[in-house]
């Protein structure tokens, strides 16, 4: 063969780097191992990709949904065949209940070993399959440049996703022609503008309504900073009430007037009564979750439903509505106004309304029986957020009573500045979350507030954000329990408090300085203004041990299979038993 | 507690897909995973190029149940369209069965006799068995077989349901 005719050809490995390159990624966090050694060499010393040397493959995708959540962009993880798979798996189911788009690269033995049981074996694409937006098993290194840009597109169009690529070791070695096969034509077309009848129908519903309510979710973020803005004019147009789901908060800000706070099963008192009372519900970018509606057939039982959402299959799910809007649900905003303003509509009398509203919310649902002795658990997340509101922080979490109350009582006035794991409620998110934030924002302030169980999910962590000097803070809400777990056990098991207790509790004070973190310890309210100022002035990791009453419970609390009427709002009210159907409904 | 059981529709739906490693897995899986049901389940090739398969999928479930298996069907990336024959109107839906029979005398020729009735054509015969072929709806198959278990039944292989709107439009 004459050589000057042969096209340049490149491996496997090189194809995918030069690829995700073309996708814009700099930030690659992951894991080697045996079957991704070929990736890693075309990695050595890159100039364009930074890659992030994690502690555990768990940790690799939680970093990159923290990543996600925060900038925007698609998170990128890279982890061996087998166990590091299987490991990071957690972090593909978290991503896809949360709907954060994610590019999971993973190894895989060689084409002639698959199904042999070779070692570090595992079917990948099975085992993700079902927890993933999509998945491939790329066989020609042919075929990996199209493939990445199609994963690309379908991570981040539409209800955005986890994607996961499995690339055989031969298939990284071997090389092929660069861009030989076209991608091809497009099989994925994501919703966009609404039509415009439904539009218009949604609009008079709205302006005619006597009690209408903004029911919004992680959609408006995941949508983009102008959704957030064109909610905001949709608010102040409309005169109704904002009330948002975990996923959602800071799309609306919780400083703005229409503000309930958040709903479902921790939520505020007005925004749940707003929800059950309310004549009109326009929902956006949120999917009745279980956690939200309660039981589901004392569900706003009254009201006209609205559901604006990009994903069809979240429509008429578990709660059906009457009038389905499949759109993205920032341009279906924007089509609002655009209507809204050009009939000059003026925002209805809401008088009565926000009269009831006023009625709810002086029940001061988020009240709780302070201490001069010890420091209360909400008074923590006050004083941090007092302390810190200025800064305009990215918040993470674990998940748990601390979780809970960090959505109640920090309060966010932008979007992107919230990172939980709200869909799998993944223990052991929030400090890999916030190492992923804080490489995608590094002048930013970020705070992972945890809980003493949760935090040891994945504290091996620690020592990633020790190697890139990331100034992460871990404000750890310190019970000495599984905080929920002892709370459902109190009120459902008549307290039996069964395994849930944290004990053999490393000194996190200690830990942190074994691993080059600053420690501080806390149990007086007195001295807790102090200790969080010594921690924001340290420039380097913390990790804060802060010592709060061990058995306070998160209320207002709906109880399992109640309704949004039947609110616990303090631990008086409390029966300590559940029949079998509540107790099943979890 | 008791589990409550709800009342279920028969629903025929037909996918057109990516003829693509892993795309069976996907759908059946996706069936699994959020508890639908599948009754039967066909799929073969069906363009030219070999790109593209056409799957029928019998499922039941309460009415909002079957619109969401449509609609998570339709959210997975290999799924280009999907019809609820059921819904869509006139349709037409047929199966094929391979029936094999053993026995002698009166049992043999009751056999053939019935077989005749339902247009099941004999494609093997020994001297003391017959395998039958027989195409219909399932309705027809189901009676044709229970009538086999008493001459005499061995075995039985069935396609599965495929199915086609009426009329000179595609589904």
């Amino acid at each position: 063969m004459n050589e000057d005719f042969t096209v340049p050809e490149k491996s496997g490995a090189e194809i995918l780097i030069d690829t995700l390159v073309e996708q814009g990624v700099d930030t690659v966090f992951g894991y080697p191992g045996g079957a991704v050694l070929p990736i890693y060499d075309a990695l050595f010393q890159h100039t364009k990709i930074r890659h992030v040397l994690v502690r555990h493959e768990a940790g690799a995708a939680h970093a990159a949904e923290g990543y996600a959540r925060s900038t925007g962009k698609p998170g990128v993880v890279l982890v061996t065949s087998g166990p590091g798979a299987t490991n990071a798996v957690t972090g593909i189911a978290d991503a896809f209940l949360d709907s954060i788009p994610l590019i999971v690269l993973t190894g895989q033995v060689a084409t002639n070993l698959i199904g042999t049981d070779a070692f570090q074996e595992a079917d990948t694409v099975g085992i993700t399959r079902h927890c993933s937006k999509h998945n491939y098993l790329v066989k020609d290194p042919a075929d990996l440049a199209s493939t990445v840009r199609e994963a690309f597109a379908i991570a981040t169009k539409g209800r955005p996703g986890p994607v996961v690529i499995d690339i055989p070791k031969n298939v990284q070695v071997a090389t092929a022609a660069t861009d030989v096969k076209r991608p091809t034509a497009s099989r994925f077309s994501p919703a966009g503008e609404a039509d415009y009848s439904e539009i218009n129908r949604a609009v008079e519903l709205l302006a005619n309504a006597k009690a209408p309510i903004l029911y919004t979710g992680g959609g408006i973020i995941n949508s983009g900073p102008e959704a957030s803005a064109a909610l905001r004019e949709l608010a102040e147009l409309s005169g109704a009430p904002v009330t948002s789901t975990l996923m959602g908060l800071g799309a609306y800000p919780a400083s703005g007037d229409a503000w309930l706070g958040m709903l479902g099963m921790h939520g505020t008192y007005e925004a749940n009564m707003a929800m059950n009372q309310c004549d009109v519900m326009l929902c956006l970018g949120a999917r009745f979750d279980d956690r939200v509606t309660g039981r589901l057939d004392a569900f706003s039982p009254d009201s006209i439903k609205i559901h604006i959402d990009i994903d069809r299959s979240s429509i008429n799910k578990t709660v059906r509505v009457d009038l389905p809007i499949v759109a993205d649900v920032g341009a279906a905003m924007r089509q609002m106004i655009e209507v809204w303003k050009g009939r000059k509509y003026k925002a209805a009398a809401l008088d009565d309304w926000w009269a009831r509203i006023k009625g709810w919310r002086a029940v001061d649902c988020l009240s709780y029986a302070g201490s001069t002795q010890e420091i209360m658990p909400q008074y923590a997340i006050e004083r941090l957020f007092a302390a810190t509101k200025d800064k305009a922080p990215i918040i993470t979490t674990e998940v748990g009573q601390h979780q809970m109350w960090a959505a109640q009582h920090f309060h966010f006035d932008a979007p992107n500045k919230w990172l939980t794991s709200g869909g799998l409620g993944t223990m052991g998110y929030g400090l890999p979350a916030a190492i992923g934030a804080q490489m995608g924002n590094p002048d930013a302030l970020v705070i992972d507030i945890a809980g003493e169980a949760s935090i040891q999910m994945n504290i091996q962590e620690m020592a990633t954000a020790t190697q890139y000097r990331l100034p992460v803070k871990v404000f750890i809400l310190n019970n000495e329990w599984m905080g929920m777990v002892r709370q459902w056990q109190e009120l459902t098991y008549e307290s039996r408090f069964s395994e849930s207790y944290s004990d053999s509790l490393p000194d996190f004070v200690a830990l942190a300085e074994a691993y080059g973190w600053k420690g501080i310890r806390c149990s007086d309210p007195a001295q807790l203004d102090e200790a969080i100022a010594e921690m924001l002035s340290y420039d380097g990791p913390v990790m804060f041990d802060c010592r709060v009453h061990k058995t306070s419970n998160c209320f207002p609390m709906i109880p399992s299979g109640a309704a949004h009427t039947d609110m616990i709002l303090n631990s008086d009210e409390v029966s300590g038993t559940m029949d079998d159907e509540a107790k099943a409904l979890v | 507690m008791h589990i409550k059981q709800e009342l279920t529709e028969r629903h025929v739906l037909t996918l057109t897909v990516d003829n693509e490693a892993g795309t069976l897995a996907r759908i059946a899986g996706m069936f699994t995973s959020r508890g639908y049901n599948i009754d039967s389940l066909t799929v073969a090739d069906i363009s030219e190029d070999h790109t593209t398969s056409r799957i029928t999928i019998v499922t039941k479930g309460p009415p909002p149940v079957i619109d969401q298996i449509i609609a998570q069907c339709e959210r997975l990336i290999p799924v280009h369209k999907v019809t609820d024959l059921t819904e869509a109107g006139p349709h037409v839906e047929r199966e094929l069965a391979l029936v094999k029979v053993r026995g002698a005398g009166d049992q043999r020729v009751e056999a053939m006799r019935l077989a005749d009735i339902y247009r099941a054509r004999v494609i093997d015969a020994t001297v003391n068995s017959f395998i039958f072929e027989i195409t219909g709806g399932p309705d027809k198959i189901d009676t044709f077989v229970t009538l086999m278990r008493e001459v005499g039944l061995v075995e039985v292989g069935r396609t599965g349901i495929v199915g086609l709107m009426r009329g000179s439009e595609s589904s």
